[in-house]
């Protein structure tokens, strides 16, 4: 079965949900209206997912723009995106569930996390480069408001300060995107590939890279850029957290695969020993300072940061012969830390809920209080660090398996830094879950059947993929054979 | 003079009228409220004239006045400008009690003169047509009577004088020179001259009268290092006025450097000079501008600060025009957008600004604080404008700045394609302090705001031009376009 504009209609149905929602509801109903909102949303990115290779889904719309300025309306869908716009789906009805209990201004919130939900499906479906700038960029409005509005802490600072790092890197691409512009007269990301080459560019071809890369990197985010991170998961609320770590971190992977190494494959390459030396440092010095913390929240975030390291060193690997594998591993690792870290924040965030805290030494024996967030949290965690039969192994052997052959010094390197997240999500868990009860959490409850929902959602995914992973793998080797065909590259 | 003169200074003709004819109701009726819907109405004239002589463009006036697509474009932006500036004084203007009535007739005889500005293609004409803008908006700047505004008007009153000084210097420099004030004519003869002769010196003149050039209207446009009235003038005026100098005079600023640019100075071997000029002055500008914008606390006075770097945007495509061996049109056609865009952008804001400081009487920025609260639409409106000054989508100013950029890119000027995207970065940081302001701060007296129709009406229009063209600026663009070729052909 054929629908035309699906694609349109994924990115469109939670807008015009948002703006209904802004509009016309109120309290419980606009709740209600998000949640089919998603459940929707997520029956279509499913649709795209599973029938994408069977029909071209792509629109396209020329009479945008003047023809002097050849801005086009063009989504397209390929193996890269449609796992990631599984991905966005998925979580988009996770963080739905996550903030059931917002009481302050609800209506706002669902209307944000709906917006952002449309918005980040934009980005991972446009072709356009404008387009994709676009909603680059509108992405950063949603999750502003969110963290600033219903986040907790220093909750403004970090959310200027995500504002400003993310609008600092886009800054340097939007330089890029006229530059590549003005060599090749296109914005058509799909050709652009080819005519870069030959075209004549304004300024050296590395500096282009390097401005291209320098947004993505942010987002991703690599060390030195990262600091914003911390600060705005820490601070940003369970929905928006689970949002951040779970797709928009996932932009900057998909702008470094789909633009730096789809479009630059040769700059790549030549600069691959950077990326390899940055993502070790993303993984070692991100465990490290992982294990330092107190914080539940920063805790995970600064796991994030390690765990994104492993995405640039299956990204350096690109140009070897091992580099379909390579690659795949990165991008599965995209999809895993997306279902396996929402999960961290989701019960996280549930259990704060409850307890107040988050310092994790004032946590403590909540297993038996709380059987079911300590069972999600301790799959996710074991997922986190690799555990055979969860999709975190999966993902990230094969990217070992892949960038061993390229990089080996930084390959065995960074395979301590397995070791240093098992001590790190262990360490958690046990401090914070298990030991001698507290006095003053006799009173807390466990989840409530709203909450069980979402948290399935994400064990079954994180088990099913573990078990069976060919299910994303498959599609995502398929988009990067497809990519890395077409830029000559083996 | 004849029949066909008229006909093409009949939207100037028409609005001057209008002014006068405000001034006559006012005299004879003590229905203060039929002033401002009386002139609403009565700018459609003007414009259905604009409208009227599109499809013949030519010079009248013994070749003085030459209406085609570019002067009928920023016409379209003055009456645009206009309309909305009384729609937002309809409330505010009560407080001049008897005098309402000069209030609205020096605005349409302000817009009167920019209009002739924009269409004048000679020096004494040009020169008259600045005059006409500049002094009834010196007297709306010192419309309110407190010291602050007094101090306004006479700033504005003295410094255009002086930049009107310069200016004319710099034009009897090119008279003494050409021995013509045609602006095609002088352009002829310094190509003439250029071709026949290499002598440095020369040429040296020449760029000195466009050095006093730019600075006459770089005071028009308020750009670094001519901006210093700004701050002031702005803070003191009334604020509709200090959104209609924001925009009106800003436009019809760039419209005759470009045309002089255009038209006098398009020779190679000077383009190259004032392009590099430009660009320095731009890049200037708008640090400067957003570095102070960033620690100021009244939101007229921060908003000075930000036309001063919008107009260093602006500039970056006066720097674009001279990149190639012909003049570059990407960078004039991403002006005329800037402009439109700036036009909806601002005026939405400066309307919030009205509607709200009716309320609580002061403009600083924390007045703005729960607007969200006190009134959600404002709120909205305020955050749309300020995301579209930011250049952030889905809104004009997003696709004006891209387009801006992407016309520097493309003349080989990416280092301040560079400075210009950091700029709108740095810039992020005060224009969001108000947005975080409205929907987080909360609000210090609980009351809501009502705004009255007409600042609303005003808000929600520009607003609305803001979002429609951001998502569809093509009819800006190619409008924009149109009138670009039509001065360079």
């Amino acid at each position: 079965m054929e629908i035309p504009g699906i694609l349109s209609i994924a990115i469109f149905l939670p807008l015009i949900s948002a703006v209904i929602v802004a509009v016309f509801l109120n309290g419980k109903t606009a709740r209600g209206f998000a949640l089919v909102a998603s459940i929707v949303e997520l029956v279509i990115t499913g649709y795209i997912f599973i029938a994408h290779k069977q029909y071209d889904m792509s629109e396209k719309l020329t009479t945008w723009f003047p023809e002097s300025f050849p801005v086009q309306y063009f989504l397209s869908i390929d193996g890269i995106s449609a796992p990631l716009i599984l991905l966005t789906g998925l979580l988009g009805i996770v963080s739905i569930f996550a903030s059931w209990n917002v009481s302050e201004r609800t209506k706002e919130h669902f209307m944000w996390l709906l917006a952002l939900q449309g918005v980040v499906v934009g980005v991972f479906t446009s072709m356009d480069f404008l387009l994709f700038f676009l909603f680059w960029e509108l992405e950063l409005i949603p999750m502003f408001f969110l963290i600033s509005i219903w986040g907790t802490g220093r909750k403004e600072y970090s959310a200027m300060k995500f504002l400003i790092f993310t609008i600092l890197g886009s800054a340097f691409m939007l330089i890029g995107i006229l530059v590549i512009f003005a060599g090749t007269g296109t914005f058509d990301m799909t050709k652009i590939s080819e005519l870069l080459p030959s075209s004549n560019l304004i300024m050296p071809v590395g500096i282009l890279f390097l401005f291209m890369s320098i947004g993505f990197a942010v987002k991703l985010p690599v060390f030195p850029l990262h600091t914003w991170l911390p600060d705005a998961h820490t601070d940003a609320p369970t929905a928006a957290s689970v949002m951040l770590a779970g797709v928009l971190l996932k932009m900057g992977g998909y702008g470094l695969l789909r633009v730096s190494a789809g479009m630059f494959p040769d700059q790549l390459e030549k600069y691959a020993w950077v990326l390899a030396l940055l993502g070790v440092i993303n993984i070692i010095y991100g465990a490290a300072i992982t294990i330092r913390q107190t914080d539940l929240k920063r805790l995970i975030a600064y796991s994030s940061v390690s765990h994104m390291g492993f995405v640039l060193l299956g990204l350096s690997a690109m140009g070897g012969v091992t580099s379909h594998l390579a690659m795949t591993g990165a991008a599965l690792q995209m999809f895993t830390h997306g279902t396996i870290t929402g999960l961290l924040f989701l019960t996280i965030g549930f259990i704060y809920e409850r307890t107040h805290t988050r310092h994790i030494p004032d946590l403590g024996g909540l297993a038996r209080r709380m059987p079911v967030f300590t069972v999600s949290l301790v799959v996710a965690g074991l997922a986190s660090l690799g555990l055979p039969g969860t999709s975190g192994f999966v993902s990230e052997v094969t990217i070992f398996l892949g960038a061993f052959p390229a990089f080996k010094l930084a390959t065995i390197i960074a395979a301590f830094g397995v070791v240093l997240t098992a001590a790190y999500i262990l360490w958690m868990i046990q401090r914070s879950m298990f030991g001698p009860e507290k006095e003053r959490f006799a009173q807390i409850g466990d989840a409530t059947a709203v909450q069980v929902i979402p948290i399935g959602l994400l064990i079954i995914s994180i088990i099913s993929i573990g078990i069976y992973p060919a299910f994303v793998s498959d599609v995502f080797t398929e988009g990067i054979t497809e990519m890395l065909n077409m830029t000559g590259a083996n | 003079m004849n029949y066909a003169d008229i006909i093409l200074i009949a939207p100037e003709i028409s609005m001057a009228l209008l002014a006068s004819m405000i001034i006559i109701v006012d005299l004879f009726s003590s229905n203060k409220k039929l002033l401002a819907p009386l002139s609403l109405i009565g700018l459609l004239v003007p414009l259905c004239f604009c409208i009227m002589v599109r499809d013949n463009p030519s010079l009248g006036f013994k070749g003085t006045v030459k209406v085609d697509d570019f002067s009928l474009f920023f016409k379209y932006v003055i009456i645009l400008a206009t309309g909305l500036v009384i729609l937002s004084s309809t409330t505010y203007a009560k407080r001049f009690d008897k005098h309402q009535g000069e209030y609205y007739s020096l605005i349409l005889l302000s817009a009167t003169g920019m209009m002739l500005l924009a269409s004048a293609i000679e020096l004494i004409t040009i020169y008259i047509a600045l005059e006409l803008t500049a002094l009834p908006t010196a007297a709306l700047a010192a419309f309110i009577r407190e010291k602050k505004s007094a101090e306004s008007g006479m700033k504005f009153l003295i410094l255009s004088a002086v930049s009107s000084a310069v200016l004319l210097y710099g034009m009897v420099l090119i008279y003494g020179f050409t021995g013509t004030t045609y602006l095609s004519e002088i352009g002829t003869v310094i190509a003439n001259h250029l071709s026949t002769s290499e002598q440095i010196t020369d040429n040296g003149i020449l760029l000195f009268s466009v050095i006093l050039i730019t600075a006459g209207f770089g005071f028009k446009i308020s750009a670094v290092p001519f901006q210093m009235w700004a701050p002031d003038v702005y803070e003191g005026a009334p604020t509709p006025i200090t959104g209609f100098l924001s925009v009106a005079s800003k436009a019809v600023g760039f419209a005759i450097i470009l045309r002089i640019l255009y038209t006098v100075f398009e020779n190679e071997a000077l383009s190259s000079d004032w392009a590099g000029m430009m660009a320095v002055l731009s890049a200037i500008s708008m640090s400067v501008g957003n570095l102070i914008a960033i620690k100021q606390n009244n939101i007229k006075r921060m908003l000075a600060y930000s036309t001063i770097a919008q107009a260093g945007y602006i500039m970056v495509g006066l720097a674009a025009m001279a990149g190639n061996t012909t003049l570059n049109t990407s960078g004039p056609v991403g002006i005329l957008v800037y402009l439109a865009g700036y036009t909806f952008t601002n005026l939405a804001a400066f309307a919030v600004i009205t509607a709200v400081s009716e309320d609580s009487g002061d403009d600083s920025v924390d007045s703005f604080a729960g607007l969200i609260k006190k009134s959600p639409t404002l709120a909205v409106i305020m955050t749309v404008s300020m995301i579209s000054l930011i250049g952030i989508p889905p809104t004009i100013g997003f696709m004006a700045k891209i387009y801006l950029f992407g016309a520097a890119v493309e003349t080989n000027l990416t280092w301040l394609a560079v400075v210009a995207v950091i700029n709108s970065v740095v810039s992020a940081y005060y224009y969001l302090r108000v947005v975080k302001t409205m929907f987080i701060d909360s609000p210090d007296e609980g009351q809501e705001i009502h705004p009255k129709f007409g600042v609303l009406s005003a808000a929600v229009i520009a607003i609305s031009g803001t979002v429609f063209f951001g998502f569809f600026p093509k009819p800006i663009i190619e409008l924009a376009r149109d009138a670009i070729n039509t001065i360079i052909g």
